[in-house]
């Protein structure tokens, strides 16, 4: 492994995950290990494989071979609605919110997986599902304070700038209370500040809240700024892994970025 | 915690028409408490008026009531399956057959209480929606339209099979005795059948209501608004999907009973494609994702046939037909959006 001595636990352990549609071969015996409390960051040409892995890792996709352990248990027999209550949240590459809603109806939705209620219990509002109600609320409540999103929380999110959507995306994403955060391409369409603000914020949710994050991106200066650990994939193969600083310099990934004999 | 300062300063100086809009939104943020005690003082007068309104009307009056509030019933269920889940349903006549039958069937030919036909009919059809909602979950759309659509034009052909017959009554139907008030109540068959219906159709109401904003509601409109993020934030989709097809069946099916009662008879053409389009109809002329629409739609589906019959007894199919659309053209969301934008305006005029 790398030189970057993480002394977390592992978290996720990726193992040797290939993945091949009708003769196309996506991902290709890939490994990587993510330590508690790491940011990784997973970076590639467009078609490298990221997005695949990513589908895998929120089970919306199942590998065609090797396996990927969550806190040492693989999840790969487990349904893609499963994840969240194991610990594994996400956010999608062009934002996936639940638009007819209100901002604080999504963040609330996000809390779904750590409570329960049924059809019967929400229809009569049963004590139980009164308390689970309240539950949410200050959960949702918290994180709307977090990501400062009082002054748009009782408004649909379909109207809302990007930008803030994608701050109701992690709002969302964080009531699941998540161990492993996942962010699909977090800076795709934001300006300069708000990239800035964006890689403050990645890593102050994962020392305020505990959580490690894998981000997915092409922004190579938002990942080399935050991540304390990168993979590089290309054509689905790893090519490069270990820190920003040493991965940068690599020739391969050179090579990859720029092509041909550029190294 | 004020993480993004900068960020919303940002968006607020770079998006001026979302800027607008916000500075327009905020002072009426107090404007949402009263409004919801308005909501309340209506929805009381509401019921104050509905309880005294079969004092003063006809029977027969009472009786179109008590149909529109049945109307209401099964408009209320495809409201949850359609403007809360998402999905289609051109099925829904054969729920509320199922339901008129169940009826039928326990009290002419089991002698068992019309009140316990009202269960039995919408746990029978909880459990027949349900397992039709799960075929249903590999269909989306158009082509769940159409599987619907042939569980629609199957019923009435069911219905008339001869074998069923000893219970159905073939094409004959069967003809229900109608119950009277309980208690020695003094009001007529058609006053207390007007109350029973209200009595029911509020608790239905409410629990609908109840549901939709509660944790099963959000995560049955998330499924709407975007399955693949719902499964990620931990909803079992073809659960609540499945769940929702038999809930809405259920509430179709206890109109279906009802209906029966009230009507006194069931007939299998009485439950063609013909009804469940009305209930399409009736959802989208009160509004999809609206609850309180279904009343409007209800009264739709029952007094604007009878009208367009008036105005033209040959060409009352066109003028139907020109009555939808006039009203379509006047209320393109429905009486929710209608009924949205005379408040709206009225508070900014009110300013």
């Amino acid at each position: 492994m790398s030189g970057a001595s993480q002394n977390g636990a592992p978290l996720l352990e990726v193992r040797d995950v290939a993945v091949r549609f009708e003769g196309i071969v996506a991902l290709d015996g890939v490994s990587f290990t993510l330590r508690k409390g790491q940011v990784l960051g997973l970076i590639g040409p467009n078609g490298a494989g990221k997005t695949t892995m990513f589908n895998c890792l929120s089970r919306l996709y199942t590998p065609t071979s090797g396996d990927v352990l969550f806190e040492g248990k693989s999840i790969l027999g487990r349904p893609a609605h499963e994840m969240a209550a194991i610990g594994i949240g996400r956010t999608f590459q062009n934002v996936a919110l639940f638009s007819r809603l209100t901002v604080r109806e999504n963040v609330l939705i996000g809390g779904h997986s750590h409570t329960s209620s049924n059809f019967v219990g929400d229809s009569l509002r049963l004590p139980g599902s009164r308390h689970t109600e309240s539950q949410l609320e200050s959960t949702a409540q918290e994180l709307i304070d977090y990501l400062d999103l009082n002054d748009v929380a009782d408004r649909p999110v379909a109207g809302l700038p990007f930008g803030t959507q994608k701050r109701v995306e992690l709002a969302r994403a964080l009531s699941a209370r998540p161990k492993l955060l996942l962010l699909d391409e977090p800076a795709g369409g934001l300006n300069h500040d708000e990239l800035h603000e964006l890689g403050r914020l990645v890593r102050q949710i994962r020392d305020d809240r505990d959580v490690t994050v894998l981000l997915v991106e092409h922004h190579m200066g938002l990942v080399m700024s935050i991540s304390d650990n990168v993979v590089a994939l290309n054509f689905g193969k790893k090519i490069a892994e270990g820190p920003p600083d040493a991965v940068r310099k690599d020739p391969e990934l050179i090579r990859a970025y720029l092509g041909g004999d550029a190294a | 915690m004020s993480v993004q300062k900068e960020t919303v300063a940002h968006h607020d100086i770079g998006e001026s028409p979302e800027g607008a809009q916000r500075a327009i939104a905020r002072p009426a943020a107090p404007g949402a408490k009263t409004s919801v005690q308005t909501r309340h003082i209506l929805f009381v007068a509401l019921l104050a008026l509905a309880l005294f309104i079969p004092a003063f009307t006809k029977n027969f009056v009472v009786f179109q009531l008590t149909q529109t509030m049945v109307y209401a019933i099964a408009i209320v269920g495809l409201n949850l399956l359609t403007g809360f889940n998402g999905q289609f349903s051109l099925g829904h006549s054969a729920f509320y057959a199922v339901g008129a039958y169940t009826a039928a069937i326990m009290m002419e030919q089991m002698g068992v209480s019309y009140v316990w036909t009202l269960p039995a009919a919408g746990i029978l059809c909880f459990i027949l929606g349900f397992l039709f909602g799960l075929p249903a979950l590999r269909l989306e759309g158009v082509y769940l339209a159409l599987a619907t659509f042939a569980l629609a034009a199957a019923t009435p052909q069911i219905l008339k099979l001869s074998p069923l017959e000893q219970w159905t009554g073939g094409v004959q139907g069967i003809v229900i005795t109608k119950p009277d008030a309980p208690f020695g109540l003094p009001l007529n068959q058609d006053q207390w059948l007007y109350y029973f219906t209200l009595i029911v159709g509020l608790i239905l109401y409410l629990a609908a209501r109840n549901l939709v904003t509660s944790r099963t509601g959000r995560a049955l409109m998330a499924i709407r608004d975007n399955p693949i993020a719902a499964r990620s934030m931990g909803v079992n989709t073809s659960l609540y999907k499945a769940s929702a097809f038999g809930l809405s069946a259920l509430y179709t099916g206890v109109a279906g009973a009802l209906g029966a009662i009230i009507v006194q008879f069931v007939a299998p053409d009485s439950f063609t494609l013909t009804l469940s389009i009305g209930f399409l109809v009736g959802l989208v002329v009160g509004g999809v994702g609206w609850l309180p629409g279904a009343l409007f739609g209800g009264a739709f589906l029952l007094f604007v046939p009878n009208i367009a019959e008036n105005i033209s007894k040959g060409l009352s199919g066109a003028v139907y037909g020109l009555l939808l659309i006039l009203l379509i053209y006047v209320m393109p969301s429905g009486v929710a959006g209608f009924l949205q934008m005379i408040v709206s305006k009225a508070r900014g005029g009110a300013k």
